[in-house]
């Protein structure tokens, strides 16, 4: 008879793997990435290899200095490539990816000690890194899709979808009609562009199509991602977009504006349910996905940017500890102290 | 569909046994009865070497007031009385090694009586003579169960036919072949309880038995519950809250909410204790797993080692990479096959090395998956990240020791992080401080 192992229980354990997992959402990710490039040609192509390439690269090259086991077959560092070139412009230098790539990586993980470490989302640090340190290339190297122009609509060329929403009097100028021009956006047509993704806006987020397909994906199969952070997330952007008020002219196609112009779809299925930096209780998650909704509409409504995924989620990861330390499950049996 | 919150659906891998009809193991040549197979104070040897015993002869008496006496499983020769490595927990207990004469001859006590006069302590009695323990796995005196406390008022008798574990077919196949005999038991289980409130639960994968527990309970007026297939239905607390709604407090016990629960093994073995005055000192037990050839159910002599079983079932398959007491949730894996069945082996697993849980383990990603798999509401991840910071004091106040290490949470977890190995570790310490 062989040697037997003597191990505590349990003997068998579920398929799947960390690994397992990461690729699953580098697959849900194609169909969005698939899109970048149809809609931006091959400087998509370029921008996403790139930022995964050095991902891939500074992650490995990390662990191998500090004498640290290398993981990065097991692809979250493609992952955070990917995520952050999906938040570029279209038109940014090919070197932003790669020192975005480096910061994430570098910086934000493997500083905290890798993988399920680092309190914050790698990729949306970089972003946020990226927009203070060169906020020419971050917030205006926009570019005009395939088969569309940068807003949705065919007179304006300079401000993408939420752009339009928020700086509605600046585009149009002192002379102009400000609010027939946001009748214009407001229509099923835009909606429709909005969705399909043939828009201007960050590489990975203009199609919500693509990204809804991929998100489902992970929901349907296996449930990789809990749906309450996306469902709880977009409810939210949603309820507050009708309540709060706001550049208002048509309200349902108003509403989806709101949800499908801008990073919402990319961020609540994508970066939101990274399960590092989001709570790991059911009530904290939803607790998460609101807050990220509130401070997406406040944000976009009264903030200095005209979109604000990115800063909301980075601001709920932060909370993340907190919030998972005041939502533990119910203890059963859970014995009520007498009150004295 | 009755159930408990969290739990998980591990692969059941019965079919490889659940169909085959409990087979008798040839006598073994050489018993070794280990004076510990039950939680409690170890049994007393009252045998030296040389003595001659019988089948069902008392070899060692209740070692305190927790405890249980232990029978001769075969007839024979007293071989030795010796010290050896406890085959399940480490460290060392009184053994005592009987060699057969092939006569399997009973001992005289062994006989029929009538059992309509007796009182509810006659019949605890009877159990606690014949050594019984509780057949599950946890081996907890069953006579002890039986007298609780005045203020412990016990309204409900529950019986665990779940059989929850995976690969494990025994409990399966008792429910199956000695339908009448298990509810007898049962029947007097419940009058030395005083109750009439009886359930059996019964995990809905195996409508067979539940068919044959309905048959046969229905004269005595049973309820048989049908329960979801679900890991751990089986556990004391989650098989309460399954069949009743009660909760059983943290920190608590059955009998805190009113219940008793037994096997559904035990009962079949009260049974044999009341009516015949039958000594426990056999069990069916299922031999499975990849790394065995004919997996089958056995009924096997207490103290038989484990290599006569394998054995009996085609010998290994494969390359073996463990050996597990028990099922492959709760079981647990020993050094080598010489080690004895006990009575409360309710299966012998051979994992092959394809089977086996790889060993490697990585950081945690906070997936929490553990959280929705625990069924006692605790949040697994925290724990592991307390007790990683040896914050022993943290752990303890989010609960750990309210963890029945059923390891859910690991067999969850895509890290592959030995959680319950962590949580076990980390009651010891806490267990440690207390005493200081």
């Amino acid at each position: 008879m062989s040697q037997l192992t003597v191990t505590a229980s349990p003997h068998v354990r579920a398929p799947g793997s960390v690994k397992r997992v990461m690729w699953a959402v580098v697959i849900a990710m194609l169909p969005a990435f698939a899109g970048s490039v149809w809609f931006f040609g091959w400087r998509a192509l370029m921008l996403v290899g790139l930022a995964i390439a050095s991902a891939v690269l500074f992650d490995g090259l990390f662990q191998k200095m500090f004498g640290r086991k290398v993981t990065v077959t097991d692809g979250s560092a493609v992952i955070t490539g990917m995520l952050l070139a999906f938040n570029l412009p279209p038109g940014v230098p090919w070197w932003i990816p790669v020192v975005g790539s480096a910061f994430a990586v570098i910086v934000v993980k493997q500083f905290f000690g890798g993988l399920g470490h680092n309190f914050v989302n790698p990729a949306l640090a970089a972003r946020a890194f990226l927009v203070v340190s060169w906020p020419g290339h971050m917030t205006a190297m926009w570019l005009a899709p395939r088969g569309g122009t940068l807003s949705g609509l065919d007179a304006v060329t300079t401000a993408t979808p939420l752009g339009v929403l928020k700086n509605a009097a600046e585009i149009v100028g002192p002379s102009g009609d400000a609010a027939g021009f946001l009748a214009q956006a407001q229509s099923w047509p835009v909606v429709g562009k909005l969705f399909l993704g043939n828009v201007g806006g960050c590489l990975g987020e203009t199609s919500a199509l693509l990204l809804i397909i991929g998100g489902l994906l992970l929901i349907l199969f296996h449930g990789i991602i809990d749906w309450r952070i996306p469902a709880g997330y977009i409810g939210t952007v949603l309820v507050l977009s009708l309540i709060l008020p706001g550049p208002k002219h048509d309200l349902l196609p108003y509403l989806l504006y709101h949800v499908f112009g801008g990073g919402l779809m990319l961020g609540a299925f994508f970066m939101a349910t990274d399960y590092v930096t989001s709570p790991i209780t059911t009530k904290g998650r939803w607790i998460f996905a609101v807050g990220c909704g509130v401070l997406t509409v406040v944000i976009r409504l009264w903030g200095g940017y005209p979109e604000g995924v990115s800063y909301s989620i980075l601001l709920m990861n932060v909370a993340t500890p907190l919030i998972d330390r005041f939502t533990r499950p119910r203890l059963f049996g859970r014995v009520k102290k007498a009150r004295a | 569909m009755l159930t408990f919150r969290g739990g998980v659906h591990p692969k059941e891998a019965k079919s490889g046994t659940e169909h085959k009809p409990v087979e008798a193991l040839p006598l073994p040549e050489r018993v070794v009865v280990p004076m510990s197979q039950h939680i409690g104070a170890p049994s007393k040897p009252v045998v030296s070497k040389g003595d001659e015993v019988r089948t069902g002869t008392l070899i060692a008496e209740m070692g305190g007031r927790v405890s249980v006496p232990c029978h001769a499983p075969v007839s024979g020769k007293v071989a030795d009385v010796v010290e050896m490595p406890h085959p399940l927990s480490g460290g060392t207990v009184k053994a005592v090694i009987i060699d057969s004469d092939g006569n399997d001859t009973p001992d005289d006590n062994i006989k029929e009586r009538p059992t309509d006069r007796l009182s509810p302590a006659d019949i605890v009695e009877a159990i606690r003579d014949a050594g019984i323990v509780g057949m599950g796995g946890a081996g907890f005196p069953t006579f002890f169960k039986l007298t609780p406390p005045k203020d412990k008022p016990i309204d409900s008798l529950i019986i665990n036919g779940c059989e929850c574990e995976p690969y494990l077919t025994s409990d399966h196949r008792v429910m199956l072949e000695q339908p009448d005999e298990a509810i007898e038991g049962t029947g007097y289980l419940a009058r030395a309880l005083g109750v009439t409130d009886v359930t059996i639960g019964i995990e809905d994968n195996k409508p067979d038995a539940a068919r044959a527990m309905t048959e046969a309970a229905r004269e005595a007026g049973f309820r048989v519950h049908s329960l979801r297939t679900k890991y751990p239905q089986g556990a004391e607390k989650q098989l309460i809250k399954a069949c009743t709604g009660r909760e059983v407090p943290s920190g608590g016990l059955p009998m805190d909410v009113g219940c008793v629960v037994q096997n559904i093994g035990t009962a079949a073995a009260a049974r044999d204790a009341v009516r015949f005055q039958r000594p426990l000192f056999e069990r069916v037990t299922t031999v499975t797993g990849p790394g065995i050839a004919e997996p089958r159910n056995l009924r096997v002599r207490v103290g038989t080692p484990v290599k006569s079983l394998i054995d009996a079932c085609g010998g290994y398959h494969g390359e073996t990479a463990k050996l597990i007491m028990g099922g492959p949730m709760m079981g647990i894996a020993v050094p080598d096959d010489a080690v004895p069945v006990l009575k409360t082996t309710s299966g012998v697993l051979v994992l092959d090395r394809r089977s086996a849980a790889e060993l490697e383990d990585r950081d945690c990603i906070r997936c929490g998956r553990c959280i929705k798999a625990c069924p006692m509401g605790l949040a697994p991840q925290r724990l592991y990240m307390h007790i990683l910071g040896r914050r022993f004091d943290e752990a303890e106040k989010e609960h750990v020791t309210d963890c029945i290490e059923c390891g859910c949470c690991a067999w969850v977890c895509p890290a592959k992080i030995r959680l319950v190995h962590h949580f076990k570790f980390a009651k010891s310490e806490i267990a440690a401080l207390r005493k200081k």
